[in-house]
């Protein structure tokens, strides 16, 4: 038996320790340039988006009928007053806008919301039931993916009306089969990992193999899928908003603003530019999010899209 | 091969029928009853309604309903426009070849300047060039179309005045729909005037229309190059002296189509979506316009069953394409 040296106290060099996770993430997240520009524009989206009634300069549907289809206030008759301009009915451009922003990010949530839930809820049983239910379920989803997903949202409002809630319920059903693709592909591959039949010798019951084991290794494709749809949420519902389908007017949709912008396409291009190019925009930076995304989540999947 | 085929044709069937029971569905969830919102707004006396209710075969059960609608479509029978009183068929067959048209107009341009903007960004990977191809084709797929659409025609065609706002074709000619391509049509009754006017109708649309399939395939062709570039056949071929455009061209491209073949075929059913809101803007009298002037009058019969012709129009160029996937890669077909 030997006497016990105390060990000396080392100080623990901060480098050599493996990273937290999140910070591992960030570290790989912010290597991308463009995903981080996306980030920044994203936030400064959320933030006009919950403050907008501070962070807008007027109503938005106050008329102000003394200014007209207002140029921006850089060109000639522009007013101070109002940055971007007005629009036909003289309401502040701006304003318009950053409250749109409410209504696109609104949809964009509770349409992935509400599609992810059902589909991983279907994935999981299509993939833990390969026999019984995955064949079922996969040809239904088949089904969906038959037709081109603006024109099924087209079609599903078109029958309910037009609408937020509607709009919101035909994005969300027109995701819904990427996510059930997602979740099965994901649940299949990991089944058969050793991890699971640990759980499954241990005794977990199928809820939590499902919930617990299996659902939170699956969770990086569909964080990205989510953050995709997230943008094709936003698109989809301005084009219904701009065929007269979404939500409708006066409420401030980007869509909707620029439906009713196409008559004064010749005297005003500031109405027609500015919804259009923030739609543009905010789309572009969740997409570059995803991509970032997706290489700091699952690198495997770099090069598939 | 035979086999492969034989198994692709019967998945297509319970997919053909689950997209019936979809289009029957859609008139049964009309809020209402379908006889109320077809009378309009006035009052409906009892007696017309269950009338009406009989005529329509709506007073049956729903699995006889379904029947009576299956039992329609293996005859031909697609219904009447509510509004037109012509037949769903003739209406959507006069007016698909101008979607048509402008769809492999907008396939055309994206598919050159994809594939040369693609190639090039691979040759010169990380140059300025990748870079801003990257980026544009990103900016691309992220376009809302009916904006591009609106800022092409502000610019080109209000601002320059080199483009048509609207139409397929300026109203002083008049031109016998043959083939119902308005290009060839015009050819062959000899106008070159009128030529000229069409394609310059056409231009605007087709660069709206073609601007995300452009992106994806610019992007696709890029970075299946770049795989193709590695491998050891492409070498070879360099070694053996070969120049490097046929080394590009031929021996690299050809072998990198086949991912970008699929993708564009997977487009197609997007290219039908952005038709719908390309026609709307420009006027163009495709089916897309139709559908959604349909929607707009809750012409059901064109609603329920031109979905069903454009559904089946996807799911029929899907399986094309994977039969032609089939041909160029033996491992697809032998799977399973």
């Amino acid at each position: 038996m030997t006497m016990s040296t105390p060990i000396p106290a080392v100080a623990v060099d901060q480098s050599l320790l493996y990273p937290s996770p999140y910070k591992e993430f960030w570290q790989a997240f912010s290597k991308n340039k463009g995903a981080v520009a996306g980030l920044m524009f994203m936030l400064l989206v959320i933030f006009c988006a919950i403050f907008a009634p501070w962070v807008a300069p007027h109503n938005p549907s106050e008329q102000y009928r003394d200014f007209l289809l207002t140029p921006p206030s850089w060109l000639e008759g522009g007013h101070i007053q109002f940055l971007l301009g007005t629009d036909e009915l003289g309401r502040d451009l701006l304003s318009r806008l950053i409250n749109g922003s409410r209504l696109s990010l609104l949809i964009g949530l509770s349409s992935v919301v509400m599609s992810l839930i059902p589909g991983i809820l279907l994935g999981l049983f299509a993939g833990f039931f390969p026999k019984m239910l995955g064949p079922t379920i996969m040809r239904l989803m088949d089904i969906m993916l038959a037709l081109p997903s603006l024109l099924l949202a087209v079609a599903i409002v078109a029958i309910l009306g037009p609408g937020l809630i509607n709009t919101i319920i035909a994005i969300a059903v027109v995701s819904l089969p990427s996510y059930v693709r997602l979740t099965r592909a994901a649940v299949m591959g990991e089944l058969n990992r050793d991890y699971v039949t640990a759980a499954r010798l241990a005794g977990a019951g199928l809820p939590r193999l499902m919930f617990v084991t299996v659902l939170p290794n699956c969770m990086a494709p569909l964080i990205v899928q989510a953050t995709l749809s997230f943008s094709s949420a936003i698109l989809d519902a301005a084009a219904l908003g701009f065929l007269g389908l979404g939500v409708q007017p006066p409420t401030p949709e980007w869509g909707t603003m620029l439906a009713s912008a196409r008559d004064y396409i010749e005297r005003a291009w500031w109405v027609v530019s500015l919804p259009g190019l923030t739609i543009l925009l905010s789309v572009l930076a969740i997409n570059l999010m995803g991509d970032g995304l997706r290489d700091a989540l699952d690198p495997k999947l770099k090069n598939a899209a | 091969m035979f086999s492969f085929i034989a198994r692709r044709l019967g998945l297509l069937i319970p997919t053909f029928f689950g997209i019936t029971l979809l289009t029957f569905a859609l008139i049964r969830m009309i809020p209402g009853d379908p006889v109320e919102v077809m009378m309009g707004e006035r009052r409906v006396d009892p007696e017309m309604h269950a009338q009406a209710m009989e005529r329509l075969g709506l007073n049956k059960p729903l699995y006889a309903q379904y029947l009576d609608y299956i039992g329609k479509l293996a005859h031909g029978d697609l219904g009447e426009s509510l509004r037109t009183r012509t037949s769903v068929w003739t209406e959507f067959s006069s007016l698909f070849p101008a979607t048509l048209e402008l769809s492999m107009a907008a396939l055309l341009f994206a598919g050159v300047l994809g594939l040369l903007a693609g190639v090039i960004a691979a040759l010169k990977r990380g140059s300025l060039f990748d870079h801003g191809v990257m980026g544009i084709s990103l900016a691309g797929y992220s376009m809302p179309i009916f904006w591009w659409g609106l800022i092409l025609i502000m610019f080109f065609s209000v601002s320059l005045g080199w483009t048509p706002v609207s139409g397929r074709i300026d109203l002083l000619y008049d031109i016998e729909p043959r083939t119902g391509f308005m290009l060839i049509d015009t050819l062959l009754a000899d106008d070159v005037g009128a030529f000229f006017d069409a394609l310059h109708h056409l231009i605007l649309p087709a660069i709206v229309l073609g601007t995300i399939p452009l992106a994806v395939i610019a992007r696709m062709t890029r970075s299946s190059m770049l795989e193709v570039l590695r491998e050891d056949y492409i070498r070879t071929a360099r070694a053996k002296g070969l120049s490097p455009a046929r080394v590009v061209f031929v021996h690299g491209l050809r072998n990198a189509l086949i991912p970008v073949l699929t993708v564009v075929g997977l487009q197609v059913g997007t290219l039908l979506a952005g038709a719908v809101l390309t026609e709307t803007i420009f006027s163009w009298p495709g089916i897309g316009k139709w559908l959604i002037e349909a929607i707009g009058a809750r012409d059901y019969p064109v609603v329920q069953n031109g979905i069903l012709l454009i559904a089946c129009l996807v799911i029929l160029v899907n399986f094309v394409v994977d039969i032609l996937y089939g041909f160029a890669n033996p491992r697809i077909r032998h799977q399973r």
